[in-house]
């Protein structure tokens, strides 16, 4: 592939951050992270695992609770802010993308589309989490259920569960994009300086997967937290 | 000293799937477009009541968008053996927490002894 | 195995390349980390002792006389945490496996050295957090943390300690990760899987374990904190919740954990058995793929530790046989020792004595662990003094016995000094004979119905418990003395040669200490890990 590097500076960047003492070959360095950061990603979903794993006992246990808990959050929200997401894993697909054919404005410009939908993300997020605050559904604070008609939700006692399992993964799931924006910045300003083309695009890679990965948990965190018995139909 | 005739062995120039292939854009946009009618498909599944299944419909959705971002996004379609049984792994430890915790609560009352 | 005869002893090794308390501090180099390491160790495993000699104290009498029973709480709390988590965990991976794992493949670091420095700086962190939960009064719940008492009643610090955990827990998590990638991807040409060091397959399995279960202990003492904070009912009955869900997310990580603690204990003594019977380990694919075995398969046990919880009494069953099942490759590595030894030219060497002890130790240790797997036998046995001798058996007289033998087998290499035989044999034995005196009367109390964690016990076991107490202070004698020839062969040791024992794997090949970047040309390696011929067999004086 053509190197498309315009700034000469940009050059001696890639030269110098290449190959490190310890590592014999570029190829082998640049495998040896990948592989090194895939095993991250491993613990990272048994990290969200054991979360799961609370969820289906006490989804188990407490159905009604769940559902009706479920009913409480929005579900057009949840659709639309899964499709931003969606966009965002898209716009860093490509931002990798172009990093690996040094297409420098294209590499800067897909990394602030993610940067820019990932925030919107975390933005409806917290308009939800908000929201859940003014109607009393955060366990611990004037903790209160109830439904649209203003009616106690079904089985209410067990509620806090669901929400405080909806705070927990949504806000380890928040917390892992937080982090993430803050390393696109990084990116975004190396970037900028012409520090990745075909000879070294790693970081851009790699943090393509830990984005990627993020995307994967809130594609099981929106239906097991929006969509539990959306249909209205008695039992 | 030793063992170490000049003998140039490759264990560290052992072939790793196409780490290189630069993978074309409209793969990523049509698993893009996948992804978003899925989203859409499963949002309107749940509000049909299918009893019992609508669980089992959001999960297989979910499955479904979670392996396309895996392979075409992350790339595993095109990686080493190496990242596919990584990554393996992962999904198969996380099967054994869930399954082998839920076989207790599962079975628990079975003898219709409180507790037990 | 031929040894050359190497130029004179390079004069700038890894230790005096660059002076100064930051060349320490900022250093990438494997081995000052592994260095770093030890030194975290070891002051920790002196301050768990600290607390094993309370405990001690107190039960050396049937009355609660010594301290009162929440103060009781705190010490077998803080020595399990310490124990566990500060000393065991870490102990073989980041001191030895850091030190030898590049040198034994011929590799020039690990994959990450700037993440392997930040895993010792995690870890002092981490016990940090830990230190200053003593500082304010420490924590009472057992090291195991079990709801509802951790949740709602306890006065210690339990937030604190589970954040301590959880950061330390994130610097096993990381070695783990270096360990896996500079294994698969950083060995020198030629070295094929089957060709490597069983002590790199043992710290491979090691490794797996620590990526695939520690993060499970971190969320559960996440949920943990914010159960203790919020009141929210994860483990709450009160709120619905499930006190044994705990338990099944504690232990899914620690019982994997045990085999964190043993797997490279197990790889260290198969290379001292090994290097001091002269012949190479008797089927090594047995022992590299029993390694992986016992990773696995520790996966799927963990309900042993729940017998009498409240779990299903089905799954209980299946865990039950699960766990004799696992048994079976750590049986099978006793027999490969044992074979290994079998018709090899033995010297009775420090390292071997600690190795050998290790074996009698641990196949003790591991079968009273199946007198605790069978469901009947845990009723009874389960809370009591028998669990504590199961477990120390492993863990002291496994794992740490492992410890101290790797330590005294790699000195010469790691700071290219020989420490005085007779002491260390001294000690080895001392170690043996305290550990066994500590320990085995508490297989006898615990039959005998003594429960764990009561500072006060009826008058008929006072004399199993003085006995044990007498045991734990020669023990300690002999933890102290190696402390003290250790260090003191430092300055007044004489030099070792590069291959004292006569070893065959690749880090006895270069200098002792090594050079900074281990090997001044990249090793090609052309045959299996251990090859000796009778003619070979070096004696050292």
């Amino acid at each position: 592939m053509a190197s498309q590097v315009v700034n000469p500076q940009g050059a001696a960047l890639q030269q110098d951050s290449a190959l490190q003492h310890h590592f014999e070959k570029a190829e082998q360095q640049k495998d040896a992270s990948t592989i090194g950061m895939w095993v991250f990603l491993v613990t990272e979903v048994m990290f969200f695992g054991g979360m799961f794993l609370a969820y289906f006992v006490y989804r188990q246990w407490y159905p009604a609770a769940f559902a009706a808990a479920s009913n409480n959050t929005s579900l057009w929200i949840g659709a639309t802010n899964t499709t931003v997401l969606i966009c965002s894993s898209l716009t860093m697909a490509l931002a990798v993308h172009f990093a690996s054919l040094g297409k420098q404005k294209l590499i800067v410009l897909f990394l602030l589309l993610t940067l820019l939908l990932g925030s919107v993300f975390l933005g409806v997020k917290g308009y939800e989490y908000y929201d859940k605050w003014v109607k009393h559904e955060v366990p611990g604070h004037n903790f209160d259920c109830r439904d649209e008609a203003g009616k106690p939700c079904e089985d209410a006692a067990h509620t806090p569960l669901f929400f405080a399992l909806y705070f927990g993964m949504t806000g380890l799931h928040a917390t892992h994009m937080i982090v993430g924006a803050g390393i696109i910045l990084v990116l975004i300003w190396k970037a900028s300086k012409g520090a990745y083309g075909p000879a070294w695009y790693t970081p851009v890679e790699l943090f393509g997967l830990y984005w990627h990965f993020v995307d994967i948990v809130w594609i099981f965190l929106f239906p097991l937290l929006y969509l539990i018995d959306r249909s209205g139909a008695p039992k | 000293m030793a063992s170490h005739a000049a003998d140039t062995d490759t264990s560290k120039h052992s072939h790793h799937g196409g780490e290189h292939h630069i993978v074309p854009k409209r793969i990523y946009f049509a698993v893009f477009f996948a992804l978003i009618v899925l989203t859409w498909v499963t949002t309107f599944v749940s509000r049909v009541d299918l009893g019992r299944w609508n669980i089992f419909v959001a999960l297989a959705i979910a499955i479904c968008k979670a392996s396309l971002v895996v392979l075409f996004f992350m790339h595993i379609w095109y990686s080493s053996k190496l990242t596919k049984m990584i990554i393996s792994c992962a999904v198969f430890w996380l099967i054994l927490l869930l399954f082998i915790t839920m076989t207790d609560i599962w079975t628990r009352n079975l003898m219709g002894v409180p507790g037990r | 195995m031929i040894t050359a005869t190497l130029p004179e002893k390079p004069k700038k090794n890894y230790l005096n390349q660059t002076e100064g308390l930051k060349s320490w501090l900022l250093t990438h180099d494997h081995k000052r980390i592994g260095i770093l390491y030890l030194m975290g160790v070891t002051f920790f495993f002196f301050l768990g002792g600290l607390f094993a000699v309370l405990i001690r104290l107190e039960l050396a009498t049937p009355a609660g006389d010594l301290v009162e029973s929440n103060t009781y709480n705190k010490f077998f709390t803080m020595h399990g945490i310490i124990m566990v988590f500060l000393f065991l965990i870490p102990s073989i991976p980041a001191v030895l496996g850091n030190f030898l794992i590049p040198l034994m493949i011929g590799a020039k670091d690990v994959a990450f050295p700037r993440l392997n420095l930040l895993s010792w700086y995690v870890y002092m962190v981490g016990g940090l957090f830990v230190l200053t939960v003593l500082f304010f009064g420490g924590v009472d719940t057992g090291w195991t943390f079990y709801t509802p008492f951790s949740t709602s009643y306890s006065n210690g610090y339990v937030i604190a300690s589970g954040l301590g955990i959880f950061i330390a827990g994130f610097s096993s998590i990381l070695t783990g990760l270096n360990f896996i990638v500079t294994i698969h991807r950083m060995r020198a040409p030629g070295l094929t899987w089957f060709r490597l060091p069983l002590f790199v397959w043992a710290h491979y399995a090691t490794s797996m374990i620590q990526v695939l279960g520690t993060p499970i202990i971190a969320v559960t003492l996440f949920l943990l904190v914010l159960e203790r904070g919020l009141h929210i009912g994860f483990f709450d009955p009160a709120y619905g919740g499930d006190p044994v869900l705990f338990q099944h997310m504690f232990w899914f990580y620690s019982h994997p954990a045990v085999y964190i603690m043993i797997l490279p204990s197990m790889g260290v003594v198969t290379e001292i058995i090994t290097t001091f019977s002269s012949k190479k380990p008797f089927g090594y694919t047995f022992i590299a793929f029993s390694s992986v075995a016992i990773a696995v398969f520790g996966f799927i046990v963990w309900g042993h530790h729940l017998f009498v919880s409240g779990q299903s009494v089905y799954a209980g069953m299946v865990f039950s046989i699960l766990s004799y099942v696992v048994a079976i490759p750590s049986a099978i590595k006793v027999f490969n020792w044992t074979a290994t030894m079998y018709k090899g030219s033995v010297r009775l060497t420090t390292p071997m004595l600690y190795a050998m002890g290790f074996i009698g130790l641990f196949t003790i240790g591991g079968l009273t662990g199946l007198f605790l797997a069978s469901l009947g036998m845990n009723v009874h046995l389960t809370d009591t003094y028998f669990v504590i001798a199961h477990f120390h058996y492993v863990m002291v007289g496994g794992a740490i016995m492992g410890f101290l033998g790797g330590i005294h087998y790699w000195w010469p290499k790691i700071f290219g000094k020989m420490y005085n035989e007779g002491w260390s044999k001294l000690s080895a034995v001392i170690v043996f004979i305290g550990f066994n005196l500590t320990f085995f009367p508490q297989f006898l109390l615990g039959y005998m119905g003594m429960p764990r964690r009561y500072h006060a016990y009826p008058p008929e076991f006072q004399v199993l418990n003085v006995l044990s107490s007498a045991g734990a202070s020669i023990l300690g004698v002999g933890y102290l003395i190696p402390f003290c020839y250790l260090l003191w062969s430092l300055k007044y040791g004489p030099d070792a040669p590069p291959n004292p024992w006569g070893a065959a794997t690749l880090e006895w090949q270069t200098a002792s200490p090594p050079p900074t970047e281990n090997f001044p040309v990249t090793p090609v390696v052309t045959q299996d890990a251990y090859t000796y011929t009778t003619e070979e067999v070096v004696h050292v004086g």
